[in-house]
């Protein structure tokens, strides 16, 4: 389907920062929510992205989608160079500096995002307040026809609206009705009706099921699976429900205090996890039979996790590894691959 | 059909589930169309408004207040057109000035009108009397109360236009756009409004005399215009403060993102996601605004600073009245009563309008 680019990847992120200024006092902090992020995604895959709460998940989200500004790295869009802040890295992905150890710039890439709106969009954690209480479902699907002029008439409007609500499964009837009418699953595919509505080939799915309940959960994930083979739109799936991300995802990167620590496709991640962070979390996940979980050994992390905005040198999991070794504390992992694309950032595992 | 497969489970002795096995297929009947029509319990789909209105409807006191309110604003648009005297005219007799008619009380006639109405002629009564030049006080009123409600109006309007456009965008673009543009409101904050009014009132005089001979506003007064000047140049910075407030909260909600996200335009978001989200801070603020417009206009009048004579407001009316006051109370007493009405009808609603509008206090 991408044809217009021998890329193989639809998107490609690389060493991605987000770095956002916190005022303590008098000193500006920096809270480093994405330190050198990269990844890949090919077209009609899904990336699961997980992670414990304020690790970053939702910053690289909205930073693909350049809701904010990146503070440095480089997004590749089909093709096309959307951000790139110009420093240079090289193979074992060390940035290159000059002699006054200055990072050596090419050119900065900051295009008008407005043209890739309408190939790129985001399905929202709340249902409850990514819908605006003062407008319709018609209105709020759309919008986005309204922004990007994508209707001549007022009845084509209309039709490719009613199109979308039977494609999310929504009741032609239920048009004029406002967001407060509906319940939380409704309200999710009223959601992502409104990101379909310029048939995007890659959308974010910022923790599109962890509002709703189970149940509900199943029947939204089932339909994120469905549209995907229908319309072959790719999705970064970003969740902190392990089930869920395995049962969608392609592949699953973890994500720790803002920095990738493992890649790898989801089965290969599920059966052979090989970063010590990825172990804790998969032993995290419940059993649904109390025989197997009894059995079954937690592994508990000691300690908290460290701030954002007072990082620990090196690799940020060593407060918490019980392999961390002066290495760890001295540099961070680069991020290798250790077969069949599963990459991790480890020293000693 | 099921039951076969639950039979088999082992129940538990102290399950209060229902046994389905206890039941065989025809126990049970199939609803029908009707039956299941009746479950779909469904409300109508309500606007925002509508649902605003039904809640004030249900509000005595606001529902008292916008009839006390609509049967003033139809008094003053009507009764000029049935009183056959002028807000500037005395009482004539014979073709002289009745001077029998100054300082007339309530319903009283003076004695060249009580000759005419012997001799069959029909005489308006003097409703409220007369005053001390001996013209009728009852449509003296009448144009008070309308440059008063207009007055407050027109202000309420203004604070309304550039509150709300400085507001929502020092509110949306904040940063350093917001710091300046607040330090110029605190700054605005601090300036003794009355003080203002009087230089402006002074310094304007000459400058808008020649510019409104002949226009409608003439009949104003230069005073009143300054007025108004004062109220757009001062008053709307509470209005401004709170829509920053309010459009601060709101842009931080997950659709103005998605907005962002799927390439709306700053004028839009403005215009389509966050404004009609302070629409019921604005009514309110807006409803509120106007009896402090009409205060201040008659406390400015009071002190001989709002319209200028023959022209006159509730505030004016009353100023004019303290000069008899032991011999004519009514005379203060009336427009007194009238401010009154109009400002707690006019508090009253808004408060009502703030709980039939305001989501947080559903």
């Amino acid at each position: 389907m991408n044809n217009n680019n021998n890329n193989e990847y639809l998107l490609k992120v690389d060493h991605l920062k987000q770095y956002f200024p916190v005022k303590d006092g008098f000193k500006t902090l920096q809270l480093k929510a994405v330190d050198d992020v990269s990844f890949a995604i090919r077209p009609g895959e899904t990336l699961g992205l997980v992670g414990e709460s304020g690790c970053g998940k939702t910053t690289v989200g909205r930073t693909l989608l350049r809701l904010y500004q990146p503070t440095a790295g480089r997004i590749e869009f089909d093709g096309d160079v959307l951000f790139d802040s110009g420093e240079q890295y090289d193979e074992s992905g060390k940035m290159i500096v000059d002699a006054t150890g200055k990072p050596i710039r090419g050119k900065k890439i900051d295009v008008d995002m407005l043209p890739y709106r309408k190939k790129m969009q985001m399905v929202f954690q709340d249902p409850y307040s990514s819908l605006n209480p003062r407008m319709t479902v018609e209105d709020i699907i759309g919008e986005p026809l309204d922004v990007h002029n994508l209707y001549k008439t007022k009845a084509e409007r209309r039709e490719r609206i009613l199109e979308l609500m039977e494609i999310v499964g929504l009741n032609a009837e239920h048009a004029m009705r406002y967001a407060h009418e509906f319940s939380g699953g409704q309200r999710q595919r009223i959601g992502i009706a409104r990101a379909l509505a310029v048939n995007p080939k890659f959308i974010v799915c910022d923790e599109p099921v962890s509002a709703l309940d189970v149940s509900i959960q199943a029947q939204v994930v089932n339909m994120f699976e469905e549209l995907q083979e229908k319309l072959g739109v790719a999705y970064l799936f970003i969740a902190h429900d392990l089930l869920v991300v395995h049962h969608i995802s392609d592949r699953i990167a973890v994500m720790y205090l803002g920095k990738v620590m493992e890649i790898a496709d989801a089965d290969d991640l599920n059966n052979n996890p090989i970063h010590p962070y990825t172990l804790s979390l998969l032993s995290a996940v419940p059993i649904p039979d109390p025989e197997t979980a009894r059995n079954s050994q937690r592994i508990i992390l000691e300690g908290d996790v460290p701030s954002p905005l007072n990082m620990p040198t090196g690799c940020p999991f060593r407060t918490r590894c019980k392999y961390a070794t002066e290495q760890c504390a001295a540099e961070m992992p680069p991020l290798k691959d250790r077969g069949d694309g599963h990459f991790v950032a480890c020293w000693n595992k | 059909m099921q039951n076969k497969d639950y039979a088999n489970l082992k129940r538990n002795m102290l399950s209060t589930q229902v046994d389905i096995s206890k039941f065989k297929d025809f126990d049970f009947e199939k609803a029908t169309d009707e039956e299941k029509k009746q479950q779909d319990v469904m409300g109508e789909s309500t606007t925002f408004f509508k649902d605003g209105m039904k809640r004030l409807r249900k509000n005595p006191l606001a529902m008292a207040s916008i009839i006390i309110l609509a049967i003033i604003i139809v008094a003053i648009l009507v009764l000029p057109s049935i009183v056959p005297y002028k807000y500037d005219q005395s009482m004539m007799a014979n073709g002289i000035r009745d001077r029998g008619a100054t300082n007339l009380g309530i319903m009283e006639y003076s004695k060249a009108e009580l000759e005419r109405i012997d001799a069959g002629e029909k005489v308006f009564p003097h409703i409220f009397g007369t005053d001390s030049l001996g013209r009728d006080y009852f449509i003296r009123v009448v144009y008070g109360t309308r440059v008063s409600l207009s007055v407050g109006i027109v202000a309420a309007i203004m604070v309304l236009i550039i509150g709300l456009v400085y507001g929502a965008i020092a509110g949306y673009f904040g940063g350093m756009v917001d710091l300046i543009m607040m330090r110029i409101v605190d700054i605005i904050y601090s300036l003794p409004d009355m003080l203002l009014i009087i230089l402006l009132s002074v310094v304007l005089d000459d400058v808008l005399k020649p510019i409104i001979e002949g226009t409608i506003l003439a009949k104003l007064g230069s005073n009143m215009i300054s007025m108004f000047i004062v109220f757009a140049l001062l008053y709307w910075v509470s209005m401004a403060r709170l829509i920053r407030g309010q459009v601060l909260s709101i842009k931080n909600n997950e659709y103005v993102l998605a907005a962002r996200c799927i390439g709306t335009k700053d004028s839009r978001i403005l215009t389509k996601h966050i404004l009609p989200n302070c629409l019921s801070v604005i009514i309110i603020t807006t409803a509120l605004q106007v009896p402090s417009a009409i205060f201040t206009e008659s406390y400015l009048s009071f002190l001989g600073l709002g319209v200028s004579i023959p022209m006159t407001s509730l505030g004016s009316l009353a100023n004019e009245a303290r000069a008899g006051l032991q011999s004519y109370p009514h005379r203060l007493v009336i427009p007194a009563i009238i401010i009154c009405l109009i400002v707690l009808a006019l508090n009253l609603l808004g408060d009502g309008l703030r709980d039939a509008f305001d989501s947080k206090l559903k």
